[in-house]
């Protein structure tokens, strides 16, 4: 299908086409833009549209229409989609969320794990047996994957420090033995994350993310303690003092928009400014009123996204820049097919543990019993989840058929759609407008970095 | 000039192993004109 799209920058505006089944980007002028949007009916041509293309000599524009068909014979516009079949299971799993407590030392009032409990009583931490049988498991699950990733979560996982180091420790042991690589990250909230914690983390992590909300009174409205005092200050030292040992080794400070800041520009500025350079920043996932997106929501979430993407080319362009999660699209060397078809692959490549060894499709059903998928000693699950999970393919997703960004989003998230659509294969519609119009500004960032070279000396 | 094609467009495919994407649109596995 083909998609276009114009973005505003410095002062002048620039088109875009956008081949959505072969991944090519075409930068047009106006003329050609409006040519695409009629001839391949995009989008119907306002009254004044329609008149500039009346006014286009007719030699020009039938060179242009010309041009058009040329890359169409190449492959690369209006490019049918192709049919492709349902994913075959290997059964190989080369990723692993561990879910190393259900507890935590903060309450943030969007938690999707209900403070961190997975709305447990137990606020159990893992022992480092069930972590090293995990590590087995995982060994034993991976078939011919080399390169394994495992990813400490919780809850707060520097709550069980000792139990992760030990963890780390023999799964490095197993290496030589089993042939595998291991990648290990952690998702902390930095409150114990003190001098001896960071610097084991630098040494021993691939990549750390560290989460804070942006602006102080953002963060403390949003991320309070058990008892309601405010730790902006303490979390924000103790992130600084990570990102700086990383140096140009991978981490993202990593924060959360709702309703209550959708400035959320202001929140990635402030965290540049602070001296992060690698930033994420996403929308609440949740239903809780107040805090969740709503579609009346979207034409200011828009704006904003808008607004970010121009500071991020300001800071590029100042030789500063830094890198925004959902603003990185790797357009020389991006996924093959496969991996756009099957997404995170939950449930089939991709898995979470619990405390106490139970195994799911990934960190969001722990503790939903109906998804079970076993546990790391070998014991068996419900029947079918493995099934389930390897049908989940963006061509069967009916409301993905037509969309622009459907092999960049590979359909969304399962435990997603299912929480709030109904069901793995119902897409959620405020979820996949902000994946479209940040598509969209990450194309044309990709486009304007791709042939602007960066200023040299640039920081990172 | 009206149109650039910045980026256009089987083999080594599905091999996976990239990284675990939890989009996979912000994953890893030109013709450099000024923009028009």
């Amino acid at each position: 299908m083909v998609h276009t799209f114009k973005f505003s920058y410095s002062g002048k505006e620039h088109y875009f086409v956008w081949d959505a089944e072969s991944g090519s980007l075409h930068n047009v002028d106006r003329v050609a833009f409006l040519i695409v949007n009629k001839i391949y009916d995009v989008r119907p041509l306002s009254k004044e549209e329609q008149g500039e293309l009346c006014a286009v000599p007719k030699e020009e524009y039938d060179g242009i229409v010309s041009e058009l068909k040329n890359l169409e014979a190449e492959g690369c516009l209006n490019t049918p989609c192709t049919t492709y079949a349902e994913k075959k299971r290997t059964g190989e799993i080369k990723a692993m969320c561990l879910n190393v407590c259900y507890d935590c030392n903060l309450r943030c009032k969007y938690c999707f794990a209900d403070e961190g409990t997975y709305h447990t009583t137990s606020r159990a931490h893992m022992s480092a047996e069930t972590g090293k049988a995990a590590i087995d498991w995982l060994i034993s699950r991976s078939g011919k994957r080399h390169n394994l990733e495992v990813d400490f979560f919780g809850g707060e996982p520097l709550l069980c420090y000792d139990a992760v180091k030990q963890i780390v420790e023999y799964a490095r042991s197993r290496e030589k033995d089993s042939g595998k690589t291991f990648s290990f990250t952690m998702t902390t909230n930095c409150l114990l994350l003190d001098e001896e914690k960071a610097k084991w983390l630098d040494e021993n992590m691939y990549n750390v993310v560290l989460s804070l909300d942006g602006r102080k009174d953002v963060h403390n409205r949003m991320r309070p303690t058990p008892n309601g005092k405010d730790v902006y200050d303490v979390i924000r030292k103790n992130a600084l003092y990570m990102a700086k040992l990383r140096g140009k080794k991978s981490y993202y400070v990593r924060g959360t928009f709702t309703q209550a800041n959708l400035d959320f520009a202001g929140d990635v500025k402030a965290m540049v400014e602070a001296g992060f350079d690698s930033v994420s920043v996403e929308p609440v996932v949740t239903d809780i009123p107040g805090i969740e997106i709503r579609d009346c929501d979207l034409p200011v979430i828009f704006e904003e996204y808008d607004k970010l993407a121009r500071y991020y080319l300001d800071r590029y362009n100042a030789g500063k820049p830094f890198t925004f999660f959902h603003y990185f699209v790797d357009l020389e060397t991006s996924p093959c097919m496969t991996k756009r078809l099957t997404g995170c692959g939950s449930g089939c490549e991709y898995v979470a543990v619990s405390p106490e060894g139970k195994i799911y499709p990934c960190h969001q059903f722990c503790e939903q019993e109906e998804y079970l998928m076993g546990d790391v000693w070998g014991g068996e699950g419900v029947q079918g989840v493995e099934d389930y999970f390897a049908t989940n393919i963006v061509t069967r997703k009916k409301e993905c058929e037509n969309c622009f960004a459907k092999y960049y989003c590979s359909g969304g998230c399962a435990a997603n759609n299912i929480k709030f659509g109904g069901g793995m294969d119902n897409v959620t519609p405020i979820t996949c407008a902000m994946m479209r119009k940040r598509l969209e500004n990450a194309l044309f960032i990709a486009a304007y970095t791709l042939v602007s070279p960066p200023i040299e000396n640039a920081v990172r | 000039m009206h149109i650039n094609s910045i980026v256009k467009k089987e083999g080594k495919i599905g091999c996976g192993e990239c990284q675990s994407s939890c989009t996979v649109g912000n994953q890893s596995c030109v013709i450099r004109k000024p923009l028009i």
